[in-house]
């Protein structure tokens, strides 16, 4: 639905800054260490990567709350009907079903939208699956501004900061196609509850196709030595992005994708940092709670450095498509390159 | 285990009172009202009608499983499953202390054998028992799952959505109970909120319904429960609407919400003690 617009708020800036910009000389105009030849959902990586997990293992169990065509759940559900549990516009009583499945030794992946996977049950997953360590798999989709045209109602930009905040949780993030369905596959080898979000909008894949997908583990996607971008999720791209933009001023960016807020890869940002000197975040989040708060506890505990966050600043979201989204809210690429160039000045 | 006789299980629930009571004072914090309310209930069960073994396991397999979704009546819990073997009785020493395996409300954070998952925040257990019983099903294990409410907590949204999904469903290897003894914290039912009918509530959601009238007689108890296992696997989540009397078996505690929280002092413990038999031996 938004597979075409994407782009538009880069071609904006290039043709303010560079050369007129389009998606087919994209890679002429841009130097992208990454690239692309295929867009799609990181909702459908969860859907492929569900359907190979319950075939990789029996015990591997779906659930959904009335939203199986939006979560990618279909294959899935028509594969192993029997290992399947619709359970109705109900997402409280299906975190606490999802729970009790997992004592019979079911790994069971509830899907439904980030908003209705966090807040609306939060004390769900708190005391029946936090608090009592159960082996649920929370998958969330239309996290995010990206959702788009359904607005602030189901655009949860607070989701990372619960789910982060609870004892026991593992939280991902991931950034295209291939990592989420990497990531799917990886938690249903994982013995806990886990938080995995993903999206709406179709968005390029250009992280290989079946890659390792290691939990807590920060991928350093582009070496850099006068700043480091953190970024998770669908704003990993606009990093890439903006790492090739800031090349072009001679600006040497590290990009670092953090697919996992929790555990946090402390060693490789402390790393990073301790090279670079300073550090952005980047997410489709709420400062408060998301990643760049998770990064700059990391720096003040052990390396104080001047940081910027590129994510929302305390407000909700609205109507739009996601590309005017991201641009009105400040979370592209372009957005990436001012920040790096804010904290480069407090370097 | 073996199955007890009603006169056997009497003097287990006597001495399951002292321990609620007991274990009460020690912190001076805790739930007695509806413990002692549900004792025969949890007597009942774990001595005469589960297929349980002590020797813990998690998963449960090829055993019946019990939830608490009401955790704060966790006294008798805890009394029951240490008297019935899971773990000593001297641990009851430390109940709601720091450092203790028994918390306030269930937990398994602490690994005390006999939890399998936390309560206490009102309305999940029933969604948990639905999930544990589903998941015997698929697992081909004919195992029976019950689970207990309080009844001011059919207040909750979530026991709704868990009630229309069991029927939906046809979870019929699963046996829930209400602890009907109307009083909530704040008052009787009626006034609170008043539940008016809950056997044509869940016979409206698809449910197979039995009442206990006798919540506290030892022998409708256990009648209740059999009448209930008899009624399950015909395609319906049964129902078990137990009549209790919260406090019973303390003449002063007795059908008064005044009891949910509070522990009686040394001289209401005294005198509590005193009209109930130490039949095993206090822990």
């Amino acid at each position: 639905m938004h597979s075409d617009n994407w782009l538009k708020p880069l071609a904006i800036i290039n043709s303010r800054i560079f050369r007129p910009f389009t998606e087919e000389n994209m890679e002429n105009t841009l130097d992208l260490k990454f690239t692309y030849t295929d867009k799609k959902d990181t909702r459908s990586g969860f859907g492929d990567g569900l359907l190979e997990a319950g075939r990789r293992n029996p015990n591997v169990v779906g659930l959904c709350a009335d939203l199986i065509g939006s979560l990618k759940m279909g294959a899935f559900q028509k594969e192993f009907p029997e290992r399947f549990f619709q359970t109705g516009i109900a997402e409280a009583n299906m975190m606490g079903i999802a729970a009790g499945l997992t004592i019979g030794g079911k790994i069971p992946f509830t899907g439904t939208f980030a908003n209705f996977s966090t807040g609306r049950v939060y004390d769900q997953i708190r005391q029946s699956i936090a608090y009592s360590s159960k082996n649920v798999k929370i998958c969330a989709s239309h996290a995010g501004l990206t959702l788009g045209e359904d607005g602030a109602t189901h655009q949860i930009l607070e989701d990372l900061g619960m789910m982060k905040m609870l004892p026991h949780m593992t939280v991902i993030n991931p950034c295209d196609y291939n990592q989420t369905k990497a990531a799917t596959l990886a938690i249903a080898e994982h013995e806990g509850p886990v938080y995995l979000r993903f999206g709406r909008p179709v968005w390029p894949i250009f992280t290989p196709a079946n890659q390792k997908f290691e939990i807590g583990k920060a991928w350093k996607m582009i070496d850099g030595k006068d700043v480091t971008i953190f970024a998770t999720g669908h704003l990993v791209w606009e990093a890439v992005v903006a790492e090739a933009m800031l090349r072009e001023e001679g600006i040497s960016a590290e990009v670092i994708n953090i697919h996992t807020i929790k555990p946090l890869d402390t060693e490789a940002i402390l790393d990073s940092v301790a090279k670079t000197g300073c550090a952005v975040s980047a997410e489709e989040h709420q400062y408060n709670g998301g990643l760049g708060d998770s990064i700059s506890q990391t720096l003040a505990r052990h390396h104080p450095a001047p940081m910027e966050y590129v994510g929302v600043d305390d407000s909700f979201g609205e109507s739009g498509t996601p590309t005017q989204l991201l641009e009105k809210y400040g979370l592209n690429a372009a957005n990436i390159v001012k920040a790096v160039k804010k904290v480069l000045e407090r370097k | 285990m073996e199955k007890q006789s009603i006169e056997q299980l009497q003097k287990i629930a006597s001495q399951v009172r002292r321990d609620i009571l007991r274990m009460v004072h020690a912190v001076q914090s805790g739930h007695p009202g509806a413990s002692l309310g549900c004792t025969e209930f949890f007597v009942a069960l774990y001595f005469s009608q589960l297929n349980h073994n002590p020797d813990f396991k998690m998963d449960g397999k090829g055993e019946d499983l019990f939830f608490l979704s009401n955790g704060h009546i966790s006294p008798v819990w805890y009394s029951v499953l240490s008297r019935s073997g899971y773990f000593s009785p001297e641990e009851m020493n430390t109940f709601r202390k720091l450092n203790s395996r028994l918390q306030g409300h269930p937990a398994t954070e602490e690994g005390l054998p006999g939890i399998r998952i936390a309560s206490g925040s009102l309305g999940q257990g029933m969604s948990v028992a639905i999930g544990a019983a589903q998941a015997k099903k698929i697992n081909g294990d004919d195992s029976t799952v019950y689970v207990l409410m309080g009844d001011g907590e059919q207040e909750e949204g979530q026991v709704w959505e868990a009630a229309m999904y069991a029927a939906h469903w046809k979870v019929d290897n699963l046996i829930a109970t209400i602890d009907l003894n109307r009083q909530q914290i704040d008052g009787p039912t009626s006034e609170i909120m008043n539940l008016i009918d809950l056997r044509a509530k869940y016979e409206a959601f698809g449910w197979e319904v039995v009442d206990t009238l006798k919540g506290n007689s030892m022998s409708a108890v256990v009648e209740g429960l059999e009448k209930a296992k008899n009624m399950s696997r015909q395609g319906k989540p049964v129902l078990n609407l137990l009549h209790t009397e919260m406090g019973y078996g303390v003449d002063f505690m007795v059908g008064t919400h005044k009891w949910h929280g509070i522990a009686p002092n040394s001289e209401q413990l005294a005198d509590a003690l005193g009209q109930l038999a130490e039949t095993i031996g206090d822990y």
